[in-house]
């Protein structure tokens, strides 16, 4: 998967939640889920489920808490699906 | 010196009728909003018959945005939260996400329990070991206070913002707490009602207890007979009910419309003495309630003009009607008439005191008595107490004045309201 597709799907798994239009239709690597997209903290919980499902990947405590922006989310995703 | 207060919105969600205008014409027709629920079938309910609010997915966005409908799993907050929306914009309030946060205005939204299914559906993830799998939507929808934290924070409340519960007294002791708050300057609105899931995890215990009638799958509008003679237990149901309280000062501020006044009203106990146990009340106790809320209201027995009843078509109904006519000391032709909404949508548990109370605020505003439907033989024991023209079978138009509702839970907890005419 190149890195624009992987951009494109967390966006797409991010959308339901986020709270700020402007900074959604900017998103990039270096978008912040709480910062720019205004994400409420306790939905971050429920993206985590999200990208888990969609990438058939389980993310553990400590990877959950690194999971606060774009970049940290695609390194995670990187991470998982080469351990598969 | 204390403040009056006065009901300026209505909102409900009711097995007959969803919204005021479809309820208000339902309640005048006597249109009954029990059918038979083939869930109930399959999982062996005796009683497969039940009352449950139709909503569409249309109507459901019309209210929650999709973020709030993800994971979304709980008919109480569905119905509570469409009832207490209607409610306030009926009272021409707005409804603004970005609304100044108002420390005057609280809710009292009970309930009996909230988010059954959505409990059910955390249980079976907890078990499978699927606990980091929940979600953020589970302790909103299961905690009891589930509604009045969804209420809260759409409408932008800053005064009190709290739960109440007391089974099937819930939603009129809702009222009489947000009625409280503004008699003592408290606060200058309030949002006061209840609501109550729908379903076999909701009903399962009740049907348990065989006081649920198993004898109606096949008919069952007729199902909910009410002071009746063939009445075989209740049927159950679901909705909500919500009112805007408000103090006459600020509604008449405001220049709002004004349904009815609430005079007064008692909530007490029988503590399960004298009679009274977990699930059958203490007459004493149901007598000293009704006389208080019309000491409360500073009025005198004989100023009522119609009782709404709790009446749930058990073999206590008749035991109600005597705890009214002692309380009152009236009887035969004396007595005020009196009806109850559960003939036509079964009995709403938590959600029965506010829907039941929505229906009695309207016939003070348009002067009728709405009809006890399935009451044409009535119970011996009542028409021996009671003339039975008070219990009217068609909608009559009537001047009315004085209502009084009562409502009584398990646990043996009592709640009488006073509601007045406004003119």
């Amino acid at each position: 998967m190149t890195k624009d597709e992987l951009i494109a799907k967390l966006k797409t798994i991010v959308q339901p939640y986020i709270q700020d239009e402007a900074a959604f239709d900017n998103l990039s690597e270096d978008t912040d889920f709480i910062n720019d997209l205004k994400i409420n903290s306790a939905n971050l919980v429920d993206v985590i489920l999200d990208v888990e499902d969609e990438f058939d990947i389980r993310i553990e405590n400590d990877d959950m808490e690194k999971m606060i922006s774009v970049k940290a989310a695609m390194g995670i995703v990187n991470e998982k699906l080469a351990e598969k | 010196m204390k403040n009056r207060v006065v009901i300026t919105g209505l909102g409900v969600v009711s097995p007959n009728g969803v919204g005021l205008d479809a309820f208000t014409t339902a309640i005048k027709k006597g249109q009954p909003g029990i059918t038979f629920h083939q869930q109930l079938a399959d999982l062996q309910f005796s009683c497969c018959i039940g009352g449950v609010p139709l909503i569409s997915e249309e109507k459901k966005l019309e209210y929650l945005t999709p973020l709030q409908l993800r994971g979304f799993n709980s008919s109480g907050i569905l119905y509570g939260c469409i009832a207490g929306m209607d409610a306030w914009r009926d009272a021409g309030l707005s409804i603004d996400p970005k609304s100044k946060l108002d420390f005057d205005s609280g809710t009292v939204f009970g309930t009996g329990t909230s988010g059954v299914e959505k409990f059910r559906e955390a249980i079976y993830k907890l078990d499978d070991k699927q606990v980091k799998r929940l979600g953020s939507t589970v302790v909103v929808q299961t905690m009891a206070s589930g509604i009045s934290a969804f209420l809260g924070g759409i409408l932008g409340l800053g005064n009190q913002v709290t739960t109440n519960s007391s089974a099937c007294t819930t939603g009129t002791e809702a009222i009489l707490m947000g009625y409280e708050r503004i008699k003592n300057g408290q606060a200058k609105c309030m949002l006061v009602g209840s609501c109550s899931d729908d379903g076999p995890y909701i009903w399962g215990g009740f049907d348990a207890m065989r006081v649920m009638t198993y004898k109606h799958n096949d008919t069952p509008e007729q199902g909910s007979r009410p002071m009746s003679a063939s009445a075989s237990g209740f049927v159950p149901g679901s909705g909500a009910g919500a009112l805007v309280l408000e103090s006459l000062e600020s509604a008449l501020e405001r220049n709002a419309k004004i349904y009815a006044e609430v005079l007064g009203g008692h909530i007490n106990s029988g503590g399960q003495r004298q009679g009274g146990t977990m699930t059958a009340p203490n007459p004493e106790a149901v007598q000293h309630c009704i006389k208080e809320a019309v000491v409360n209201a500073n009025i005198s027995a004989i100023d009522i003009d119609t009782i709404n009843g709790h009446l749930t078509a058990t073999s206590k109904d008749a035991l109600e009607v005597e705890n009214w006519t002692k309380a009152l000391d009236r009887q035969g032709n004396d007595f005020p008439y009196i009806n109850s909404l559960k003939s036509m949508v079964g009995h709403c548990l938590a959600a029965a005191g506010s829907i039941e109370s929505v229906a009695t605020v309207l016939q003070l505003k348009e002067q009728f008595v709405f009809p006890n439907i399935n009451c044409d033989d009535v119970h011996p024991e009542i028409s021996n107490l009671i003339s039975e023209e008070k219990i009217v079978k068609r909608a009559l138009k009537t001047e009315l004045n004085i209502a009084a509702k009562a409502s009584f839970g398990f646990g043996d907890v009592n709640a009488c309201i006073i509601f007045k005419r406004y003119n």
